[in-house]
């Protein structure tokens, strides 16, 4: 079985070196701000008894007030699982960092959220709609797109 | 006087024989050999997150046939299962049973097109590919008597599966898991040293294990370059950690190891079925769920091990009837990211058999 580890013991383990930067840790989720989401997960893909090499999903959820990205990681080194959110405020323009350098898999799922959500990633290397054509308006996934 | 040469584009699709449905490849080209790659897509977009966020959960079922429709089982599965553990309901070993049985029954179908298609591209027109149907032909024969569908099944229920199986289907089924393993031998005996396939195949469009990994691949291609990692057995779901089975790998991660994992898979699949129908229990196979089901307040992701990888949907429930997010891991989409990798420095030639090798779908590629 892949084991989900519980958010508060990796919590535990991420605070000394990134004090202040985990909003909240409940069941095997992980809450983290948005600005650190980076160092986090490079931190999270190579500390050793970690080692989250394999990043299996990314998605985000509009919640209104703010939108959620939500990343599933799994180790395979280990077999075991966490999943960390982080969240990005304003409507124009959100913008949370991408992760594509640390996970390549990371490229097309960053652009179809950025397609259809219209939240940017800072740092991703080509991003532009991949669904929808250039020119289209509005992120359909949004929950104010009718 | 030295030629003066320079790179040009060329749009492969996204009508073309080998782009198994609407794909393009923007390929840069010097003379032959492939400087550069971009796929596109999006021709087949439907917006099945969207549309999936205003119905209920159970008329989401059939929405999930139309994503990888050549896996639609397989689809249905992994979202019923998702559903359920997002809502807490459990099922009757019986339906258990069912849908391990029709998941590897689709697993067979979904690989014999796969190969077969796979060999049409490396130019063997029509022929293996009509050998494969028709043991695919079995398959259908099957689904149609448990559901009536031959492609969108739309089988699995929130609770169990629609509908028990038929008398005729369990000697049907017999008689087809003891006849499948000398028709893969049969493919063998035609493909597996056959001369032009090697030189095609092999050392061609290399994904290293690394690499395989960094792009989050899954189902054969991952395995194909060597990572041990199917969700079966990793994370085991339903009842699969009762049957024995091998993880079939290949050592190098070239075209001919994603072809030869997927005849072992087909080899595997067989052998779980047989394991299944010995330890068939009868009861029920469906369970009451109340016709307008919301969920409790929560989020899950559900994953299983798809023929073209790690099929996982995420929900969001905030209680209503319909999800109020939906979304599909869709393992053929992130199996593409190595597309480029794989192309870059092989002649075109060689591009149309990389492609055909990771074997996607469009359907769920754009959603």
């Amino acid at each position: 079985m892949t084991l989900a580890l519980s958010g508060e013991d990796v919590a535990a383990k991420l605070e000394p070196q990134f004090p202040g930067s985990i909003i909240e840790s409940r069941g095997n989720n992980l809450l983290v701000k948005s600005e650190s989401l980076f160092d986090l997960a490079s931190f999270l893909k190579t500390a050793p008894g970690l080692d989250f090499d394999y990043l299996t999903s990314i998605t985000a959820v509009d919640y209104y007030d703010y939108f959620e990205v939500v990343y599933h990681l799994t180790s395979i080194k280990h077999n075991h699982s966490l999943v960390v959110k982080t969240r990005c405020y304003g409507r124009d323009n959100p913008t949370v960092p991408s992760v594509v350098s640390l996970w390549r898999g990371a490229d097309f799922q960053e652009r179809e959220i950025y397609d259809l959500m219209g939240i940017s990633f800072d740092g991703h290397p080509n991003l532009k709609r991949i669904f929808l054509w250039e020119g289209f308006q509005g992120h359909p996934l949004r929950k104010d797109y009718l | 006087m030295a030629i003066k040469t320079e790179p040009f584009v060329i749009n492969i699709g996204p009508v073309h024989p080998s782009t198994h449905g609407v794909f393009r490849m923007r390929a840069t080209l010097d003379g032959e050999v492939i400087l550069d790659m971009e796929p596109v897509f999006g021709y087949l977009h439907r917006g099945i997150e969207k549309l999936a966020e205003g119905r209920t959960y159970t008329q989401n079922i059939p929405f999930t046939d139309r994503l990888d429709y050549l896996a639609s089982m397989s689809n249905n599965l992994a979202y019923v299962m998702a559903v359920e553990k997002l809502a807490g309901i459990s099922i009757p070993e019986r339906a258990e049973y069912l849908r391990v049985i029709m998941a590897e029954l689709q697993r067979i179908a979904s690989h014999l097109i796969g190969v077969g298609a796979f060999l049409n591209d490396c130019g063997a027109f029509m022929t293996p590919f009509l050998y494969m149907f028709r043991e695919r032909e079995k398959i259908l024969d099957l689904f149609e008597m448990v559901c009536g569908q031959r492609l969108t099944y739309n089988y699995m229920r929130i609770g169990g599966v629609s509908q028990d199986i038929p008398e005729e289907f369990l000697p049907a089924l017999d008689k087809f898991v003891r006849q499948m393993p000398s028709f893969i031998d049969e493919y063998d005996q035609l493909l597996a040293e056959n001369e032009i396939l090697l030189a095609r195949a092999k050392g061609v469009g290399i994904l290293p294990k690394e690499l395989a990994i960094s792009i989050s691949a899954s189902g054969p291609v991952l395995r194909g370059s060597g990572v041990k990692w199917d969700i079966r057995k990793a994370d085991p779901y339903s009842v699969y950690d009762r049957f024995q089975f091998d993880i079939p790998i290949g050592s190098t991660g070239d075209t001919y190891d994603r072809y030869w994992v997927r005849i072992q898979e087909m080899r595997q699949s067989v052998r779980i079925i047989k394991q299944a129908m010995e330890q068939l229990p009868p009861g029920e196979v469906l369970t009451e769920v109340p016709h307008s089901l919301h969920p409790p307040v929560g989020e899950v992701y559900g994953h299983i091990e798809a023929p073209r990888g790690e099929l996982g949907f995420y929900l969001v429930s905030d209680n209503s009837i319909a999800p109020y997010r939906f979304h599909v891991r869709p393992p053929t989409l992130i199996n593409l990211t190595a597309l480029r990798d794989m192309m870059i420095g092989w002649k075109i030639a060689d591009a149309v058999i990389i492609f055909g090798s990771i074997d996607i779908c469009l359907a769920e590629v754009d959603r």
